[in-house]
């Protein structure tokens, strides 16, 4: 496996091997299916939604609808109006959502076709919308496209308004599990609250025996018209929610917080007491036992975690995460890595690094890829890798056992309705890591080392 | 005929819509004369299947060769959805490299949009020439590339000269074509120009053969290599599953194709007629009937009595192993009905395997096939070029007198050709029963409404339309990649095939769909307490 990877470590500015991003226009179209009775669409040659579709399908297990302009030469040459708008009366008239959402292509974007007019000219049937962002695949990474999805639905449904009581959450790029636990501290903190968006019931509904094309999940385009009105703004993930809740704050004046996703302990505090900054104080006696079994948990399991090294890698933000829960564990995040662009990220974990005093000991990476993690570990090895199924080659190459989270995971069933965030996700992923790192020595101990108690 | 399912689906759609959908759809019904459109634009909006050019040309045609780097000139994306996403098996040979497991893109940035990405793409190609010194460095395009006019074509020279390897540029732009299926032949093209025919590998024997069309999913031209070489076969190369380049170069020598997959593969079978004298035959490895069949039309194609004998032998030995199984599974099975919806000839093969284990097929189509897929190659002089398929290069080959190699007489040609399918290929539409369907480019909602109308049993497609259908109570089951199964050609493949088959359609947990608080009371009372 990986035979052809060299030991030495090469910098290299030209090609990038094994990739550890994707291109914008799908996390756009992941955004938009956060949206109730929304089409995504894609102003491109048809290949890319193929692609994306299939992506997300293999991720989730759920069926990723979306249609495209399906662009030919002809449409390359002269513009790609005559199939949006042909494309658009044909999702209306056949599939009937009450919202279209389109994002670009690095074809629409390389040929500058001019969304804005497109959509302004364009005959939308009464009480429906189109609306559009632009997600160039030669800028950023999937992150960004999600960002400029949220951005776009701001941009075009927000409505400023008197405050009302709600507060909005923006969930960064996480699985409807994670969203489900979101909710389940909004809940218990009694706050109201719009989700905006959310995939949950959208990309993880349950099995009836009747399919329906628009579940019954999804942010409302109410929902979002009235995030204009909230009273403030959590934006999750440092990387992912800024644009959006920038934007949001631009249009309507929404003040927001900007905070990590509450992976692992510290950071799952900070969302609370987020949380309790607007509900006037009360932290519900339910969440204290969450956190107060999470504690207890790292207490026990301390011996099997502590000064493990481990590479982290995937998503920034939810590497930002992962990278802070593991240094809580008392393991070294030996390598921290993403493929997105951006010094932000390397500076945040930086001081992360530093936080823990670990700084001689880690390292992070921003628009790297895979086959340098693997030349990094094949430098200096870890104990495990924690990140999307893409690693799995390098786990395999190196026996290296391997916990998955964040985006994709493809070669498994079930995680996307699992949690990592919140004192319970984290509860969940603190076993997986004792897990896996306990299975691994099980499995390669002698026989007379093999203990049946702890 | 009772009900015209077409009909009801059709009407939905908008006067401008119906008018292009209707002709993509038909009831079989072999007293007349039918026609069906495939291979036009699909309609922009329509919840489509269909890829792109890049995803023919690199993903299904060049991806599976094993020991190259194939580089994606483009955006991160086009090379990351099509890493290790099509299931092609592929095992390092001796000390050979083995690229399958690895990505490849240039990764382009918006300065390179600006100004051109020939400059990356060339430090791309010197960073992997350090890294990993590969025989074979193939760019596939992504959509800007062309759109920018980026010169691959000279890059692939320049490296070529610098390095002293072998650079082969594809201009499989994503816009390109209709479909996937223009990047079939824009792969074919490059193959027969810059590959087949340059090799020196002789075969041992005269009874060799390539097996074209052929991408080893889950491991299908492991087990079509295994039964052949059982009978006593060379097989040469295989396009291109678990392929090799220096195998691919040498395939001129074969004294026969064999063409597997008709649609992606076609082009090559041609030119590699006119230009070696490479006779090919029509075959198929799916299903029983058309394993056996197909095996003894190789052996009638070689005439040689020892081997029909022993072609006989193992059909017998195999059939033997495996009908205990496939018995089993067909008792269970029995009646069933099934819908298919997979890329150029699944849809077509598979009607066969499913009769096998006793399951008719109500419904089938193409994702990108053409109308010769569909009614057979006869019809290919009455198909019209239209402005998306006159732009696919379309590329013509001449004899090479020192190359060519006819296996047959020209005598023994026309007689054999009168009882197997030399270079000819009938169909889909002539293997289905009268009063099925058969609908081309099928989208979401017509598969949706089919499902609703039809109701069939299982619906074998892809992963985009999987979990759709099975939410809607049919079991489905991937075509294009198996799940995580396979293989499924052959005789052994049949097994494995007619049990997964089984086992999706018996698994418990249909039953336990409905909660109980849906079908019975819940309320317990006692009376005159």
């Amino acid at each position: 496996m990986l035979d052809l990877t060299p030991e030495k470590h090469m910098d290299r500015t030209g090609v990038l091997i094994n990739p550890c991003k994707t291109c914008q226009p799908v996390g756009a179209l992941f955004a938009a299916l956060g949206v109730r009775r929304c089409m995504p669409y894609s102003h491109g040659s048809q290949g890319c939604v193929s692609y994306h579709r299939t992506y997300l399908t293999r991720h989730f297990k759920e069926p990723a609808i979306a249609c495209t302009s399906s662009f030919t030469e002809g449409a390359c040459v002269f513009g790609g109006g005559p199939n949006i708008r042909q494309g658009a009366k044909n999702v209306f008239d056949i599939y009937d959502p009450d919202i279209i959402a389109v994002h670009t292509t690095c074809l629409s974007e390389t040929i500058g076709d001019d969304l804005n007019t497109y959509i302004e000219e364009m005959d939308i049937p009464d009480g429906k919308y189109v609306i559009h962002c632009n997600t160039p695949s030669y800028v950023g990474s999937h992150v960004t496209g999600f960002a400029n999805m949220m951005a776009g639905f701001i941009k075009y449904l927000a409505v400023k308004g008197k405050p009302t009581e709600q507060v909005a959450l923006f969930p960064g790029f996480v699985n409807p599990g994670d969203i489900r636990e979101y909710k389940h501290l909004l809940k218990r903190m009694k706050l109201k609250n719009i989700v905006f968006p959310d995939c949950s019931n959208v990309m993880d509904a349950p099995m009836t025996g009747e399919y329906k094309m628009y579940p019954d999940g999804g942010t409302t385009i109410e929902e979002i018209r009235a995030l204009g009105s909230c009273r403030k703004v959590l934006a999750l993930g440092r990387l992912t929610s800024e644009e959006p809740a920038a934007q949001l704050k631009r249009k309507c004046g929404v003040d927001f917080s900007l905070l990590p996703l509450p992976i692992g302990l510290a950071d799952t505090d900070a969302f609370v007491m987020a949380l309790a900054a607007l509900n006037g104080g009360d932290v519900d006696a339910v969440i204290e036992e969450e956190r107060g079994r999470l504690v207890d948990l790292m207490l026990d399991a301390n011996p099997y975690y502590y000064g493990k090294k481990v590479a982290v890698y995937g998503d920034p933000d939810t590497v930002l995460g992962l990278t802070r829960f593991c240094l809580e564990l008392g393991m070294i995040p030996s390598y921290v890595l993403t493929g997105t662009p951006g010094e932000t990220f390397v500076r945040l974990a930086d001081s992360m690094f530093k936080e823990y005093g670990r700084e001689n000991e880690c390292r992070a990476f921003a628009a790297k890829d895979l086959f340098d993690l693997h030349q990094l570990i094949k430098d200096a090895p870890v104990d495990l890798l924690l990140g999307n199924s893409h690693g799995k080659q390098i786990a395999k190459a190196e026996d290296i056992p391997l916990v998955r989270a964040g985006f994709p995971v493809l070669d498994r069933y079930g995680h996307p309705s699992l949690s990592i965030v919140g004192y319970r996700g984290a509860f969940a992923l603190a076993t997986k890591i004792a897990d896996a790192l306990m299975d691994a020595f099980d499995r390669n101990c002698a026989d007379e080392d093999l203990d049946l108690v702890m | 005929m009772t009900m015209d399912a077409n009909a009801k689906v059709l009407e939905r759609y908008n006067a401008k819509v119906f008018k292009n959908r209707k002709d993509h759809m038909l009831q079989v019904n072999h007293a007349e004369e039918q026609q069906i459109s495939a291979n036009t634009r699909s309609v922009p909006g329509i919840m489509t299947n269909r890829g792109c050019c890049y995803a023919g040309c690199k993903g299904v045609v060049l991806g599976p060769i094993k020991d190259m780097v194939l580089i994606t000139h483009g955006p991160v994306g086009c090379g990351f959805y099509s890493w290790g996403t099509r299931r092609n098996k592929a095992r390092a040979e001796g000390d050979d490299p083995n690229f399958i497991q690895y990505c490849f893109t240039t990764d382009m940035q918006e300065s390179d949009i600006v100004f051109g990405g020939v400059k990356k793409l060339k430090q791309a190609i010197a960073e992997v020439m350090q890294l990993m010194q590969p025989k074979t460095i193939m760019i596939a395009a992504t959509c800007p590339v062309g759109l920018i006019g980026d010169d691959i074509q000279s890059v692939a020279t320049e490296a070529e000269q610098e390095y002293g390897i072998r650079c082969v540029a594809y201009s499989c732009e994503g816009y390109k074509g209709v479909s996937q299926s223009a990047g079939h032949h824009i792969a074919n093209n490059g193959l027969m120009k810059r590959v087949i025919g340059t090799g020196d590998i002789e075969p041992a024997t005269k009874y060799s053969v390539n097996i074209l069309g052929e991408y080893n999913i889950g491991g299908d031209g492991w087990e079509q290599e295994r039964i052949l070489k059982k009978i006593g076969y060379e097989v040469l190369s295989v396009f291109t599953g678990d392929g090799a380049i220096e195998r691919i170069a040498s395939s001129h020598k074969a004294n026969l194709n064999l063409v597997q997959c008709h649609r992606s593969i076609n082009y090559i079978a041609e030119m590699m007629k006119t230009k070696y004298g490479v006779d090919w035959l029509k075959v198929n490895f799916i299903g029983l009937e058309g394993t056996v069949e197909s095996l003894r039309h190789m052996a009638a194609y070689f005439g040689d009595p020892a081997l029909i004998q022993r072609t006989e032998e193992v059909i017998a030995e195999e059939l033997g192993e495996i009908s205990d199984a496939m018995a089993a599974c067909k008792a269970r099975l029995q009646g069933k009905t099934a819908a298919l919806f997979v890329g150029g000839s699944r849809s077509h093969h598979y009607q066969g395997l499913l009769k096998d284990i006793g399951i008719s097929t109500v419904l089938a189509g193409y994702e990108f096939g053409h109308r010769d897929d569909y009614e057979g190659r006869e019809v290919i002089p009455t198909i019209k070029d239209d402005a998306d398929s006159k732009n696919i290069e379309s590329i013509t080959v001449e004899k090479d007198e020192k190359k060519y190699h006819a296996y047959l007489s020209q005598e023994q040609y026309e007689k054999l050709a009168a009882t197997i399918p030399l270079e000819q290929y009938s169909g889909m539409i002539r293997d289905m029963d009268n009063g099925s369907y058969v609908v081309d480019d099928l989208n979401m909602y017509e598969a949706d409404t089919f499902v609703e109308l039809l109701k069939p049993d299982m619906f074998f497609s892809g992963i985009k339309d999987k979990y759709a259908l099975q939410k809607a109570g049919a079991l489905s089951r991937q075509l294009h990649c198996y799940d995580y199964s396979g293989p499924y050609a052959g005789f052994r493949g049949a097994v494995r095939f007619a049990q997964d088959v089984c086992m999706g359609y018996f698994t418990p947990a249909w039953h336990m769909v409905l909660p109980p608080w849906k079908t019975s009371a819940t309320l317990q009372g006692t009376v005159g307490e």
